[in-house]
């Protein structure tokens, strides 16, 4: 009886086991990666709402404080997102008849909501909370990145178990003085004339900042 | 057929990391969660009129509408001392707050001395009255407090905003801001007169609190 396989076929399959494992490992690689990317994780991409909502002028330019809107942020875990009357304060007066405002203006003739879509949104299975990274100085620019800059809010971490754990493992890489929290482009070096460092570990100390790592920290 | 088994895996393992969104979106709800259960689709109820939580009467008129005898308070109300910790010191508290509180929600609007030209008002916003105002400077306390729970002509009241305690802290730093506009130089204690004709610069970046380590 003929072989089967001719004898070429012992290094072909030499060959294909080294292959696989190559194409396995670079699939590998690519599922761990894929999370990692901007497509994922929809970083960088700006987000169009109803009411066209710009940061930008209202931070940038009005100097408003968060804590104008987001008034929850320093005791709760959520920052929160303004109710329409907070936006009627002002625009029942400027801009009175825009139509750029028009669904401002019904959700507070109704009282409906307006549908505002979530732009940073965390998995169910993670705990987060804003008030104690706020109360142990991080500010909003660590995270959110300059808000002040953005015409249209959009994500500027990928918001990545990685990404937390990064400032977790060495918050004083970001710790800020708890005045500056707020403050869009705060640079210790201008400001204190000190570096990053020389800070962190100063405030560190003072405020008894923890590095935390526990799973249950986050996943509770 | 090792490739054919390869470019199975492969698939198996890009079907893994493409169903990851089960446990992300769980059927519960956090602040500001849609409900399809109620009319208008939100998971926050309101509360039933009427309901009163525990140790949450609000029975203390004074501090709760600024008024005494149905008139507004001419004083601040006792309980403050306790809300803001007690001690020698509250009241430097209460001011320290109330400075936060007023430059985070009144200055937009009534500018940071209380003269009313605020970064809205440029912006077209109404123009308020000045804090300096002789009627103003006469308003008791009470007065303010109820401006800021229930508003004033084009003003909102401002009371899902800031706390009732705040409220007060805010008047009481009005009342300093008032004191300050009016202030003369007999009222600049002696060994800081100097540094009226020689301010200490101030580098960029620096606020006032900064620059004097408070
Ligand atoms: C005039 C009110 C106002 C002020 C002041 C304001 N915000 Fe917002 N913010 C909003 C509104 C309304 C939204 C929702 C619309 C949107 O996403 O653009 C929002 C959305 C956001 C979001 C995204 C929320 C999401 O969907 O995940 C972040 C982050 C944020 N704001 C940060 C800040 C920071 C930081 C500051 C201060 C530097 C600030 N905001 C000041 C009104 C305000
Ligand atoms: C403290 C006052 C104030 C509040 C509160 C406020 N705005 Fe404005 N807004 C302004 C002013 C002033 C302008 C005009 C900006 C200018 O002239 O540069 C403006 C402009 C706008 C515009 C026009 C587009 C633009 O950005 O120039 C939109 C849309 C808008 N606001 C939406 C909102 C919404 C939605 C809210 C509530 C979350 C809100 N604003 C809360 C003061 C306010
Ligand atoms: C340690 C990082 C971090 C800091 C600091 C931080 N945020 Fe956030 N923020 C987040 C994350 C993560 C989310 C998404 C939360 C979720 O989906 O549950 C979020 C969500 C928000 C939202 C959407 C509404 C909500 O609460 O879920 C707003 C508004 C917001 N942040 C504003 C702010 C403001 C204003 C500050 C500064 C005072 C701030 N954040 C500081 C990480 C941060
Ligand atoms: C820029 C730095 C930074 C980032 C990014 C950050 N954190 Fe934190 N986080 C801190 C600091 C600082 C603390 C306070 C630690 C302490 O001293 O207890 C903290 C505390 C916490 C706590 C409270 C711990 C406790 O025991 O009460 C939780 C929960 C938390 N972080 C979750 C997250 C999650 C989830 C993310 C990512 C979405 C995140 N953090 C991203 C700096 C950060
Ligand atoms: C600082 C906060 C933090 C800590 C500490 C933390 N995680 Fe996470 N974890 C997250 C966040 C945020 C996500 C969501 C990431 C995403 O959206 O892709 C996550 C996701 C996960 C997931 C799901 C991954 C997926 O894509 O479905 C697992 C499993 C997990 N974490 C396990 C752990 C374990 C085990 C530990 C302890 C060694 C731990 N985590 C500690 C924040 C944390
Ligand atoms: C959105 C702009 C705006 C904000 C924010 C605002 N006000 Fe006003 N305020 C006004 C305007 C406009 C008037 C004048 C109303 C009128 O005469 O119709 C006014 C009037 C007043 C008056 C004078 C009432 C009188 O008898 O003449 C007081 C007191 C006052 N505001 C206090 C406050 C305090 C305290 C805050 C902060 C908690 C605040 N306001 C925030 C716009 C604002």
């Amino acid at each position: 009886m003929a072989q089967v396989f001719p004898k070429s076929s012992n290094t072909l399959s030499k060959a294909s086991i080294v292959v696989a494992g190559i194409v396995l490992g670079a699939v590998g690689l690519a599922t761990i990666n894929i999370n990692r990317t901007t497509y994922v994780t929809t970083q960088s991409m700006p987000i169009e709402q109803v009411v066209q909502f710009t940061h930008t002028h209202h931070v940038g330019s009005l100097g408003l404080d968060c804590r104008f809107c987001h008034t929850a942020v320093e005791e709760s875990s959520y920052a929160g997102i303004p109710p329409s009357k907070t936006c009627m304060g002002c625009h029942s007066v400027v801009w009175k008849d825009a139509p750029i405002l028009e669904p401002v203006r019904e959700s507070f003739r109704n009282d409906t909501s307006v549908e505002w879509i979530k732009v940073h949104d965390l998995p169910e299975f993670v705990y987060f909370n804003h008030s104690i990274h706020v109360n142990k100085g991080i500010g909003c620019e660590s995270c959110h990145g300059r808000v002040d800059q953005m015409p249209l809010m959009m994500r500027q971490n990928s918001l990545n178990m990685e990404w937390c754990l990064a400032c977790h493992r060495a918050p004083e890489q970001f710790l800020r003085p708890k005045d500056q929290i707020y403050t869009m482009g705060w640079d210790p070096e201008k400001a204190l004339g000190m570096t990053q460092a020389e800070l962190g570990a100063k405030l560190k100390l003072e405020n008894n900042v923890q590095s935390r790592t526990n799973c249950a920290t986050c996943h509770r | 057929m090792k490739l054919h088994h390869a470019a199975f895996v492969a698939l198996l393992a890009l079907g893994v990391a493409s169903c990851r969104q089960d446990m992300h979106d769980q059927p519960k709800h956090k602040p500001f969660t849609r409900s399809a259960l109620f009319k208008d689709q939100r998971s926050a109820r309101p509360l039933v009129p009427g309901t009163v939580a525990r140790g949450q009467l609000m029975e203390d008129e004074h501090l709760y509408l600024g008024k005494v005898d149905g008139k507004p308070a001419e004083t601040f109300p006792a309980a403050l001392a306790d809300a803001f910790g007690g001690g020698g010191e509250w009241q430097q508290r209460m001011l320290a707050r109330g400075r936060d509180r007023f430059q985070i929600q009144c200055t937009p609007c009534h500018g940071s001395v209380g003269d009313g030209n605020g970064m809205i008002v440029q912006r077209g916003m109404k123009r308020p009255p000045s804090y300096h105002i002789d009627r103003l400077q006469k308003s008791p306390p009470g007065y303010f407090f109820d401006v800021i729970t229930n508003g004033f002509g084009a003003m909102i009241d401002q009371k899902d905003r800031v706390k009732v305690e705040d409220r007060w802290a805010i008047v009481a730093y009005i009342r300093a801001l008032q004191l300050s506009q009016n202030a003369t130089v007999a009222d600049v204690p002696a060994e800081h007169r100097d540094e009226l004709d020689h301010p200490k610069p101030r580098t960029e970046g620096q606020t006032p609190e900064t620059q004097h380590g408070r």
